[in-house]
């Protein structure tokens, strides 16, 4: 058996806490606090308890999806972003950049909320690039 | 927030207004309390006595909508009294004299007609505030969800430079962040109007910064916001949309119009790790990871910039959602996505953001460091304006009091607010799936006060049907008397019954474009039958 914790961030709320996510033979069984942590000195609240609990919830998408008529079926990585660029594409050329437009995610990371608006304003040439946070 | 976390333990006095903040922030609901331990006193202005308030030295419901008259009638008390802090008002901003003028018609007994929070409190409040050595606010959403936003978040930094309450450790206007990188997906721009780090689009030298860095033309236009983009579709305006990591089905005012737009929009992208009511109608859906699988950073409601690390691998073929964004980038054929790991992004955009430019992978290994950190050696700022304000001097900014857009009537003579509980996380997505969550609680209920449970002739437990003008929903009833009489509150995070089907995205607040949630009209009947 291989036990290990890593060092990370509450994925919860804005006020940061640093957790341990434990980590059994490649699979996430707890969340504990840390203890060194400025912020919450080694207490967690409630969600932060369980903030692994979702992980492997029921639901997960593991693979891309695709519509097909009626209905959202599993694809291959390729052809669901050939199929993501082609639709963006086209409407671009034919509506013009501001026909298109993101919301971008306040749990998704820096580096990925960089991302997202860089594809949006550098690729497709638009600034509609919001998220739900305001709300 | 203009102040770091651990300060609020060592403030003398803390004012918390529109935050649950037990329920939505924990961790910094147990700073206030060790404040308390240690003296403070605590002041919480909240149509609702959630836990925060029952520890408070000071408690008072204010009219709901009403927190410009109420500031106002704090400043017009403190003006009187000479209680302000002339030495900063005339050392660090500029405007006052506008701001004593607009306080003036705002007496106290003007201030508890349209608060309906007694004068006498409304003295002891401005007293504790303005005359304690370190006074620091706290608010959320209860604050800026209104058409008045961006006016009650004016009015707090009015009463923070009045009494001199900012610059200094322990003090400051600070607004809680609901979700865990709200700060940091504001600050990487994810917003219409700037680039990375708060710099216009609309400013040609900075424009041709980003031009330079991305290697192509960009738009000199400001984009649109959420909800605009959401008319934009009714409006056949706007055909493509990208969504990722967000649930706007449940998350935004007056669902039912979303909705629509969801099922109008020519194509939909989701990136998401669940199939959530808003994935359900896309025509793609991509598989994103979670916190566990992937590292990056997250920015802390106080700026604080920390590392998450990939403690697993995604599961099945999910990838990580950096990697995923880079692949579209490059599949769109752009330039400039040929990175290899979050560190390498993060350095780029560091590189083109001055407030996070001397942050880098390997400090905050080592360090805490909240921004603005612009260089190296820059050890970043736990508190802001210590020495000035961004703009050189503060500005007061004369505010009157308008009443909210949706105000109760025969029809609908009830008022609703929203907001969160400390089990569940904005639209349930995760925590709905997480059974010690779930086991505290998993369903929504309508808060009503006594007197108005009885006046519709329900009793705890029972089931109303809440309607507005945009929509209807069927909720239990928990009748208590820690809600303000004919105030009704519903949280938010129930798919079955979201209370955002009922809430007002019409009335948005004009520059911050925050859409009215907090207040709207609703009538509310008594289910008959078996299943009441
Ligand atoms: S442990 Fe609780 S307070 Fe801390 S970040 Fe997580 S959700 Fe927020």
């Amino acid at each position: 058996m291989e036990y290990q914790t890593v060092r990370t961030t509450c994925t919860y709320c804005g006020t940061g806490c640093g957790v341990l996510l434990e980590v059994l033979d490649g699979e996430v069984v707890g969340t504990l606090p840390q203890k060194d942590h400025p912020i919450n000195e080694g207490k967690l609240c409630i969600k932060g308890w369980s903030a692994h609990e979702f992980i492997y919830a029921d639901g997960r998408l593991t693979k891309p999806l695709v519509r097909k008529g009626d209905k959202l079926e599993e694809a291959s990585w390729d052809e669901a972003l050939d199929f993501v660029a082609k639709r963006l594409l086209e409407l671009k050329k034919k509506n013009g950049p501001d026909s298109l437009g993101c919301f971008s995610s306040a749990k998704c990371t820096n580096e990925e909320n960089y991302l997202l608006q860089k594809i949006f304003r550098a690729v497709i040439g638009t600034n509609n690039v919001d998220h739900c946070a305001r709300l | 927030m203009t102040n770091s976390v651990p300060e609020f333990e060592d403030a003398d006095c803390i004012l918390i207004t529109g935050s649950n903040t037990t329920s939505s922030h924990p961790l910094i609901a147990s700073r206030v309390m060790k404040a308390k331990e240690k003296g403070a006193k605590i002041i919480v202005i909240d149509p609702r006595k959630n836990h925060i308030a029952s520890l408070a030295d000071i408690h008072v419901k204010q009219n709901l909508g009403s927190d410009v008259a109420w500031i106002n009638g704090l400043m017009h008390i403190i003006l009187k009294e000479g209680w302000q802090n002339q030495t900063f008002i005339d050392e660090r901003t500029e405007g006052f004299e506008d701001l004593k003028k607009a306080v003036e018609a705002y007496t106290p007994e003007k201030a508890e007609e349209i608060s309906g929070i007694p004068k006498e409190t409304l003295r002891e409040i401005a007293e504790l505030y303005a005359k304690s050595e370190k006074s620091s606010i706290i608010y959320c959403m209860g604050i800026t969800q209104h058409i008045t936003g961006t006016d009650n978040v004016k009015s707090l930094a009015n009463l923070a430079m009045l009494t001199g309450q900012i610059g200094r450790p322990s003090t400051g206007v600070n607004p809680l962040r609901g979700q865990n990188n709200v700060q940091g997906s504001t600050d990487m721009a994810a917003i219409p109007n700037k680039y990375p780090g708060y710099q216009d689009v609309t400013n040609d030298e900075i424009r041709e910064k980003f031009e330079k860095a991305w290697g192509g033309p960009l738009s000199p236009k400001v984009g649109l916001t959420v909800v605009e983009m959401i008319n934009a579709i009714e409006e056949g305006k706007l055909k493509g949309l990208y969504i990722l990591g967000e649930n706007p089905m449940i998350s935004d005012p007056d669902s039912t119009h979303v909705e629509k737009a969801l099922d109008d929009v020519e194509f939909l992208v989701v990136q998401d790790i669940f199939l959530t009511e808003t994935a359900k109608k896309a025509d793609v859906v991509l598989p994103g990871a979670s916190f566990a699988e992937k590292d990056g950073t997250y920015t802390g409601t106080d700026r604080r910039v920390q590392k998450i690390r990939k403690a697993i691998d995604p599961l099945g073929e999910a990838k990580p959602d950096w990697e995923i964004l880079c692949l579209v980038g490059k599949a769109l054929g752009g330039k400039g996505f040929d990175f290899q790991s979050p560190r390498e992004v993060f350095d780029e955009l560091a590189e083109l953001t001055p407030i996070y430019h001397g942050i880098d992978y390997d400090r905050i290994e080592k360090e805490i460091i909240h921004w603005p950190c612009r260089e190296k050696d820059d050890p970043g700022s736990p508190y802001l304006h210590k020495d000035g304000f961004a703009r050189g001097k503060g500005l007061f900014t004369p505010i009157e009091y308008k009443p909210p857009a949706e105000l109760p009537d025969d029809e609908y003579p009830y008022q609703l607010t929203t907001g969160r509980l400390p089990f569940h996380y904005h639209t349930g997505t995760m925590t709905r799936v997480s059974p010690s969550l779930t086991h505290e609680i998993n369903e929504a209920y309508i808060e009503l006060h006594p007197q108005d449970a009885k006046a519709l002739g329900v009793k705890h437990g029972e089931r109303v049907r809440v309607s507005s003008r945009r929509g209807a929903i069927e909720v239990k009833v928990l009748v208590t008397s820690g809600i303000k009489q004919g105030v009704a509150f519903i949280p938010f995070h129930f798919a079955e019954a979201a209370a955002n089907r009922l809430t007002n995205s019409a009335a948005l607040d004009p520059i911050a474009k925050i859409p009215e949630y907090k207040v709207c009209a609703i009538k509310i009947e008594k289910i008959n039958g078996r299943e009441g």
